[in-house]
């Protein structure tokens, strides 16, 4: 029966691979997801029969478990809108590390009654398996409250401002330490009757690493969440592979780490984007004045007419979507007007910045949920030459990502930050809802420009005139 | 003979080399989708929440359902998000 289980394992985590491999195109990326959800239902059901059933009190309280998660997983899942996604998403991480970190508590608590309390014995426990479950007890707990924390602040019950705690480096060291040392001693702990010591212990690794979490996230800005789930995605899956280890099962171990490469492959992506470096973006106190020191001057507003007319007579036309059109669920709208224009025979193309939206890849999403073809979406670096060849440049709802400041001022805390050069095309329309800052909280001198018409009002509202405009002309 | 552990880093780390190799390819327009499909294999803790069902220790097979109740949720809700994602990108072919 082993060898069937373990067959059936390695079947699982080639088919994990091979569906991580379609994803690379998007002709097969909806049956790559299938192939992989098919590797955890064979994995499922090579655990069973790993387990058999023997232990028949286990299997009504995980069978009960079972059918609870599958439920509440469904049915999150159902309601779910695009704009919604990055919280979910965060929020499912979560209950991935806090998996990882019971499993490795109740394997703790299992070899500790199967060996009469003895859990400092040689034959039972070694020191891999005092590391494996404190790792993943530590990592699983982080995963869990750091991805509240980020969910929390996405979804807009906690505010995106940084908070930071006195001598808060101190504190994190503290919990470190706290999580560690607990966890360890957990283990060393030999008289049979101190049951409550061992719980005490393995409790106080739990909590501690649960604030950590917490802690962890909580200095991060409401901008800079997305690196954070990112990364977080990439900690669920070492938490993964640390309950491999702890359980000895390679089909865990080597799925948890498919799973932490591509959460670090992607927050390095997000880090690039913003060109800072991840530390920047996890301990650096930004100023939060919101930008309210430095006055614009000289900008030019105008209204959706002025915006249809420049349009219908535009050939070569690029839309700058950001947060903005997101929040305002203009994508619809969005691609109302570029049916029309091109309907006019107008060359209407998107620029997706790396960080746009608020996860990565986000505003793909967004956009293809309103049909916009992803033939006509363009990264960055693929397109920020033809700006200079655009006759009007349309930006909804970004800010930081169209700033000139980042290419020329080396005292801006954007300096060095990849932009889309909208200021380069021979005219530009910013949709805004006001001249407030961006996440940066510097000003942006693309709206201070000769060629910039600002637009103010909501992405949605203002896209609609346009198209009426268009319609009426 | 090489302890579990040892030959648990060897998977460990070829596995992440695999896994750079692969992920690097996907185009930044599924992204999201990526992140909630890995998401979802992360899940894979359920094997381990499936093994606490074993245990004599009715402690720990408390702890299990609990494990096995968020892994759960975790696997069906992100393979579910993904498919939805990707539905919308599949309805232009």
């Amino acid at each position: 029966m082993q060898t069937v289980v373990h067959v059936l394992y390695m079947l699982a985590s080639v088919l994990f691979i091979v569906g991580i491999k379609q994803m690379s195109a998007v002709k097969t990326a909806r049956g790559a997801n299938a192939l992989s959800a098919l590797a955890m239902g064979i994995a499922i059901v090579a655990a069973m029969l790993d387990i058999g059933l023997h232990g028949k009190i286990g299997w009504v309280y995980v069978g009960a478990g079972c059918v609870v998660g599958a439920a509440i997983g469904a049915g999150l899942a159902m309601k779910v809108t695009m704009e919604g996604m990055p919280e979910l998403v965060a929020f499912f991480n979560g209950l991935g590390g806090l998996a990882s970190s019971l499993v490795a508590v109740s394997m703790a608590v299992l070899t500790w009654s199967s060996a009469g309390g003895a859990l400092r014995d040689g034959s039972v426990t070694s020191w891999d398996q005092v590391i494996t479950v404190v790792l993943s007890i530590g990592v699983g707990g982080v995963t869990l409250t750091g991805s509240m924390i980020a969910w929390a602040k996405l979804k807009g019950i906690m505010s995106g401002k940084q908070i930071f705690l006195p001598a808060h480096n101190f504190v994190n060291l503290v919990l470190v330490v706290v999580t560690v040392g607990a966890g360890a001693a957990a283990f060393f702990v030999v008289d049979p009757k101190e049951t409550t010591t061992l719980y005490a212990l393995l409790g106080a690794s739990v909590v501690s690493s649960f604030i950590l979490g917490v802690t962890f996230a909580i200095p991060v800005g409401g901008a800079d969440m997305p690196v954070v789930v990112s990364l977080l995605n990439s900690f669920s899956g070492v938490a993964a592979a640390m309950t491999g280890f702890v359980l000895y099962n390679n089909l865990l171990i080597i799925s948890g780490s498919l799973v932490g490469a591509a959460g670090m492959i992607l927050t390095i992506i997000m880090c690039r984007g913003m060109n800072r470096t991840l530390g920047n973006v996890l301990f650096a106190k930004f100023s939060q004045s919101g930008g309210k020191a430095e006055e614009y001057k000289n900008v030019k507003s105008g209204d959706p007419v002025d915006a249809a007319i420049a349009l219908a007579n535009a050939s070569n036309v690029i839309v700058v979507p950001g947060y903005g059109m997101a929040a305002a669920q203009a994508q619809h709208a969005l691609r109302e007007l570029s049916d029309m224009l091109r309907d006019r025979g107008v060359t209407v193309r998107y620029a997706i910045h790396e960080v746009a939206g608020r996860m990565p890849g986000h505003m793909n999403v967004l956009l293809a949920e309103a049909n916009v073809s992803y033939d006509d979406l363009f990264k960055r670096e693929d397109i920020e030459a033809d700006f200079k060849t655009a006759d009007v440049v349309l930006v909804i709802g970004a800010n930081d990502v169209v700033n000139p400041l980042a290419l020329s001022d080396k005292a801006s805390p954007l300096y060095g930050m990849p932009i889309l050069p909208a200021h380069e095309a021979a005219q530009c329309f910013v949709v805004k809802r006001s001249l407030g800052a961006g996440f940066a909280g510097t000003k942006n001198v693309l709206f201070e420009s000769d060629k910039t018409l600002m637009i103010y009002g909501s992405a949605k509202e203002v896209i609609n005139r346009v198209v009426e405009e268009l319609k009426a002309s | 003979m090489l302890s579990p552990l040892l030959i648990g880093l060897y998977v460990f780390v070829l596995a992440i080399f695999v896994g750079r190799e692969l992920l690097t390819k996907v185009p930044h327009t599924l992204h999201t989708p990526l992140m909630s499909g890995a998401n979802a294999i992360s899940g894979i803790t359920i094997v381990g929440a499936l093994a606490c069902a074993s245990f004599d220790s009715p402690a720990a097979a408390a702890i299990g359902a609990v494990a096995a109740a968020a892994a759960m949720a975790n696997v069906v809700g992100g393979y579910l998000v993904t498919d939805k994602m990707l539905k919308k990108f599949a309805r232009k072919d």
